[in-house]
């Protein structure tokens, strides 16, 4: 199995260039933005989501997890219609969490990726309806088909986008 | 210090969460006016509708010239049945004008106020929110265009949403099937009405209406104009599913008339006219305008010929015998007649109330009013002349046959 236990020591720590850092993130935004425009099914996807886990796991840094998911997550929220925060903080979380796992397991082989965008995906989505209930009032359905679905999909879309991350990260 | 070190992760995680709830909590407080927000959502719209809006023109740019240009198989077909097609609308928009000028005379009997959309600006769509949660799109018309929030969006199939937010050059519109919109609607048939919502999944539905309602599928759903933003009677959709809903009233499924998956270009309703509907003058009142503009003017007679009294001579005020002179010509112009045209001293001469529908015949200016046959604008025409010998008396006696003011068709018509 790809998810292997490391020590501090055998993880490997990248960085991302500035230009890579502003522009990738602002990318997927983007894209996030004008892809279901032109292919409806295209909301089912989170491309801010795994650019911020993307660029989590490959830096190690928790800090600078939580930091990007932040920004990218309120740079989100700025596009919709809602309060700002909501993605903003689901994708702290997230920021978070894969910092602090990528340090503890290795993720570099697409299998970990995978499920790794998986389990992520599921707690975006859980922190956003809680958030999205519990304090703003929203009614949200969940609907466990389509979690499902969308979190698959964005687990293959995350490999791709990983891989692309890939080409562009730096070792330290 | 230490423990401070130790968690200095976990601590900026709690700060940076603690700061973004405090922000949230902040925003639901308070109203869209005084929206705190709002330079966060202006820089966000500035970074990224630019570049949406350049890959918009160079696509559209290369769709334009792809099908202009290259792919134009069909187009013969398509023309040609498009020509069909506009034959049919001719002949359907003449009975569908017919019902609207009795209907308008109607509406001015009850003194029954419209609202008209009276001005529309196109936009282009160049964007969504990118969230399934948030159906909202954004359009590039701004505050620089005229545009204002809550002005309603539609395209040529219904009703779109309404516009949300307004930025320099671009805004964001809100969709009617987003769980935050709410638009009022009334069913065509039943004339039941309701608030239609949106819901979580994106579906749409109409709520609000009592469940002691038979409410058939497929019936088209309008806009009753009772949220202020949309007028009434613009399509929104069509009935899919009725089922009992909770307390009492039904859950109405309604698809949406416009295609908002595949949003491309909308119309801004960025101006409603309120007015008292006002009866048209029908088409043969027109014709008689138009024939009368196309009238050749009249020379003005010396005033020794007007005050000449002789019996072919007409005084102001009169219409002239049939043959006299220049055909079908008004001698002289009355007072009234040449403040407009000259259809309006015709339309005085009506005393009928069928007058406005009587000049169907009316090639002959001045006189093919009053009845639909026309013969009675011969027999006030005749009796101008009788009645004047001389001009004086001509002018009296045409001046009681004269309605006092035109009025409109509908109030003319018997209660």
């Amino acid at each position: 199995m790809a998810i292997t236990y490391t020590s501090g020591e055998q993880v490997e720590v990248y960085r991302f260039s500035i230009p890579a850092t502003i522009l990738i993130p602002l990318t997927a935004v983007f894209l996030q933005a004008w892809l279901p425009l032109r292919f409806p099914f295209f909301t089912i996807f989170d491309l801010p989501l795994l650019v911020t886990i993307g660029f989590a796991t490959a830096r190690r840094s928790p800090l600078a997890g939580l930091l990007t998911g932040g920004l990218i997550g309120i740079l989100q929220d700025a596009l919709t219609h809602h309060p700002i925060g909501l993605y903003g903080i689901s994708k702290t979380v997230v920021g978070f969490g894969a910092s602090s796992l990528g340090i503890k397991l290795d993720v570099e082989h697409a299998g970990a990726r995978f499920l790794l965008t998986i389990v992520f995906y599921a707690v975006h989505e859980v922190v956003y309806f809680m958030i999205s209930r519990g304090l703003v009032g929203l009614r949200m359905a969940w609907t466990w088909p389509h979690e499902l679905l969308s979190g698959v999909a964005n687990a293959m879309l995350g490999v791709l986008v990983f891989m692309l991350l890939d080409r562009v990260k730096q070792r330290t | 210090m230490d423990v401070l070190g130790r968690y200095r992760n976990l601590i900026v995680l709690v700060g940076v969460l603690f700061a973004q709830v405090l922000g949230l909590a902040v925003q639901v407080k308070r109203t869209t006016d005084s929206e705190p927000t709002r330079l966060i959502r202006v820089w966000a719209v500035d970074v990224v509708t630019p570049l949406e809006k350049v890959l918009h023109w160079v696509q559209t740019s290369t769709g334009n010239v792809w099908h202009s240009y290259f792919y134009l198989r069909g187009v013969r077909a398509e023309n040609r049945n498009l020509k069909q097609q506009i034959e049919r609308m001719s002949l359907e928009q003449v009975r569908m004008s017919q019902d609207a000028d009795q209907a308008r005379r109607l509406q001015a009997l009850l003194a029954f106020k419209e609202q008209f959309i009276s001005r529309t600006m196109a936009a282009q769509v160049i964007g969504s929110s990118g969230s399934e949660l948030s159906r909202a799109v954004y359009i590039d018309k701004g505050e620089s265009d005229g545009i204002k929030p809550d002005m309603a969006v539609i395209t040529a199939d219904g009703i779109v949403g309404k516009v949300l937010r307004v930025y320099r050059s671009t805004s964001q519109v809100l969709l009617i099937d987003d769980q935050t919109s709410g638009v009022g609607a009334i069913l065509d048939k039943t004339r039941l009405q309701g608030i239609l919502r949106g819901t979580p999944a994106g579906e749409v539905v109409l709520e609000k209406v009592m469940s002691d309602e038979a409410v058939p599928p497929g019936e088209l759903v309008l806009t009753s104009g009772g949220d202020g933003i949309f007028p009434k009677g613009l399509l929104v959709g069509r009935v899919t599913k009725v089922a009992s809903g909770s307390e009492l009233f039904l859950n109405i499924r309604v698809r949406p008339a416009a295609d908002l998956g595949k949003l491309e270009e909308v119309l801004v309703v960025t101006k409603i006219d309120e007015r008292q509907a006002q009866p048209e003058q029908t088409g043969a009142a027109r014709a008689v305008d138009i024939l009368a503009e196309r009238l050749p003017t009249v020379p003005s007679k010396p005033e020794n010929a007007a005050k000449a009294d002789t019996p072919g001579a007409v005084a102001p005020g009169t219409v002239a015998p049939k043959g006299t002179g220049s055909d079908a010509k008004p001698k002289t112009v009355s007072p009234d007649a040449s403040s407009g045209s000259g259809a309006s001293a015709a339309r005085k001469t009506a005393s009928s109330p069928s007058s406005s529908s009587g000049a169907a015949s009316g090639n002959s200016y001045g006189t093919s009013v009053g009845t639909p046959s026309g013969n009675a604008a011969t027999a006030t025409e005749t009796s101008a002349t009788k009645v004047s010998p001389k001009p004086v008396k001509a002018k009296a006696a045409t001046t009681t046959t004269i309605a006092p003011e035109p009025q409109p068709a509908a109030e003319d018509s018997p209660h």
